[in-house]
């Protein structure tokens, strides 16, 4: 019996999650919309709804009544596979995730490692959606995405461990904890690692195949990448679990960077404010980044995305973790 | 109870998937079934409690690894007839070596279960409580096993270099390459020149 309520308790935790994370992404999609909108002196999406504020419904309406069109060549298991594995993966790293102090479902002890293994094979989506597809342009979209999804995870690693280097910890609540200083917001990690906080930032939009790295589906050459026979639910599925895995890293940036639930002034009348009302805040802050960058920078060439990669940040990465550990050692400070 | 029922949750998939990695025609659908393979055994670390080992685990092989396996095997173009071809050609050589593993793996269990050498190591380190996972490995990787850990570190080192050098190529003289330096170093000052210019004269006649 006490198991069975324990079983119950962690579904009715869950399903409230993910119902809540839903709605969150759909108005985050409009204002992603917005946003792009406003910096090109357009309206955006403003007919459904006042502001266009069902824009997001409208389009999930549409997408699932309309027909799925496999296409006749295609491997048909791993076709339809696919885009489920992508929002599948996407929606199990918020798991861990804590949008308050102990708010987390599983509070794991390597919650780190387990977001970073998640995220990592969120490759998998784009690879067999390409393979599946049995056409050039989604092949060649899953190739470029498989080469560059693996080289910025290298360097996100590397940031990874400068963080843990500071907390001497892998639970998620642990690192936020270790940030809660007197100082508030300038206690937290983005100040003392700011070179690591603009190559996570930066990793976090390669990673997730947000522009300008979005050559895996680039529409000027390749159509839409690996999605291009992809229509209506699989469709569908594809943007959802790319916007999850954008809000993912969003929740990532504030975790390890920002302070997680932690008020940025640390007395009180703002430490009155419930810790997920903050949480929620930084990580609608680190989208509108995510956002703006999206509307005013242009697409990267390929060359220049492994350059980035290989040459830059994970040089930058390495001898951070090296000047990091070395000062922690150094001056006591190590945890 | 609920352990139970995921460890044989688990191993049923994991030995199923490694079943179906050797017997499926599709050698991209045998990757993939070595991923879900990973991902099960994964699963069982944790339910031993190594969750660190999952995770890396997960990490390594099935997000790096398998990434790679299923790049190669997604390009290959595997003659299927031509392979069945020669399936009774190494029908031996291959039994030989399943025969082999066998035998060694009935011994390695005999001996455990008989109650052999593996527990006096079992016993040999105690699993204390109040350590994470993480922390365990640490204490004893770069303390005891320090010498092992940095020549495995060493042996993957000269195997990377090893890979850097095959594909190594020599730069041919004359061919064109971007200079993102000299790019980011031009500015306004260097790349524009303001020229004033009369009416009715020319370019020619200002000295551009």
């Amino acid at each position: 019996m006490e198991t069975f309520l324990q079983v119950l308790l962690i579904l009715i935790q869950s399903v409230a999650l993910l119902v809540a994370l839903l709605v969150f992404i759909a108005y985050i999609l409009l204002a992603d919309r917005k946003v792009w909108a406003a910096v090109q002196l357009r309206r955006g999406p403003n007919v459904v709804g006042p502001f266009g504020l069902f824009q997001s419904f409208a389009d999930l309406l549409k997408f699932v009544l309309k027909e799925p069109v496999i296409p006749s060549s295609a491997n048909k298991g791993v076709f339809l596979l696919a885009p489920l594995v992508t929002c599948f993966l996407a929606l199990a790293a918020w798991a861990v995730i804590p949008l308050a102090d102990g708010w987390a479902i599983a509070d794991l002890n390597v919650g780190i490692l387990y977001v970073f293994a998640i995220s990592s094979l969120g490759v998998y989506g784009v690879i067999m959606g390409g393979w599946a597809s049995n056409s050039k342009y989604p092949f060649l979209g899953a190739l470029r995405s498989a080469a560059q999804m693996v080289s910025y995870e290298v360097s996100i690693g590397f940031v990874i461990i400068c963080v843990l280097l500071c907390v001497g910890s892998l639970n998620l609540s642990d690192i936020v904890r270790a940030q809660d200083t007197a100082a508030g917001v300038f206690g937290w990690y983005w100040l003392p690692l700011f070179p690591m906080f603009v190559v996570f930032f930066i990793s976090a939009l390669a990673e997730t195949n947000r522009p300008p790295f979005d050559l895996p589906e680039a529409e000027s050459e390749l159509v839409a990448g690996f999605m291009t026979e992809y229509g209506s639910t699989p469709y569908l599925l594809f943007m959802l679990g790319e916007y999850v895995a954008i809000m993912t890293m969003c929740a990532l940036t504030t975790i390890l960077f920002l302070g997680g639930w932690l008020s940025p002034i640390p007395f009180a009348p703002f430490t009155w404010v419930p810790g997920v009302i903050w949480f929620v805040a930084k990580m609608c802050l680190v989208f509108f980044m995510f956002a703006m960058v999206k509307a005013f920078v242009p697409r990267y060439r390929y060359d220049q995305l492994m350059r980035l990669g290989w040459k830059v940040f994970l040089p930058i990465s390495l001898a951070m973790v090296v000047i990091v550990a070395a000062v922690l050692q150094f001056t006591g400070w190590a945890p | 109870m609920m352990p139970a029922l995921f460890f044989y949750l688990f191993a049923g998939v994991t030995v199923a998937s490694a079943f179906m990695v050797i017997s499926s025609k599709n050698p991209v659908h045998s990757v993939l079934f070595l991923i879900l393979a990973f991902v099960n055994a994964a699963g069982l670390f944790v339910l031993m409690g190594a969750e660190f080992l999952a995770m890396i685990l997960v990490v390594v092989y099935v997000g790096a690894v398998a990434v790679l396996f299923m790049f190669v095997t997604m390009m290959l173009d595997v003659d299927f007839a031509e392979l069945r071809d020669g399936f009774l050609q190494y029908l031996p050589v291959g039994a030989l070596v399943g025969l082999i593993v066998l035998a060694e793996l009935v011994l390695v269990v005999g001996t455990w279960g008989a109650g052999g050498a593996t527990q006096t190591v079992v016993a040999k380190a105690p699993i204390p409580n109040d350590v994470t996972n993480a922390e365990a490995l640490g204490r004893v990787l770069y303390t005891e096993h320090l010498l092992l850990f940095q020549a495995a570190g060493l042996v993957l080192l000269t195997a990377m270099i090893g890979a850097i050098v095959l594909t190594l190529r020599e730069r041919r003289a004359g061919v064109k390459r971007q200079d993102i330096a000299a790019q980011v170093a031009r500015g306004p000052a260097t790349a524009i020149e303001v020229v004033k210019v009369r009416p009715g004269q020319g370019l020619s006649e200002t000295g551009v």
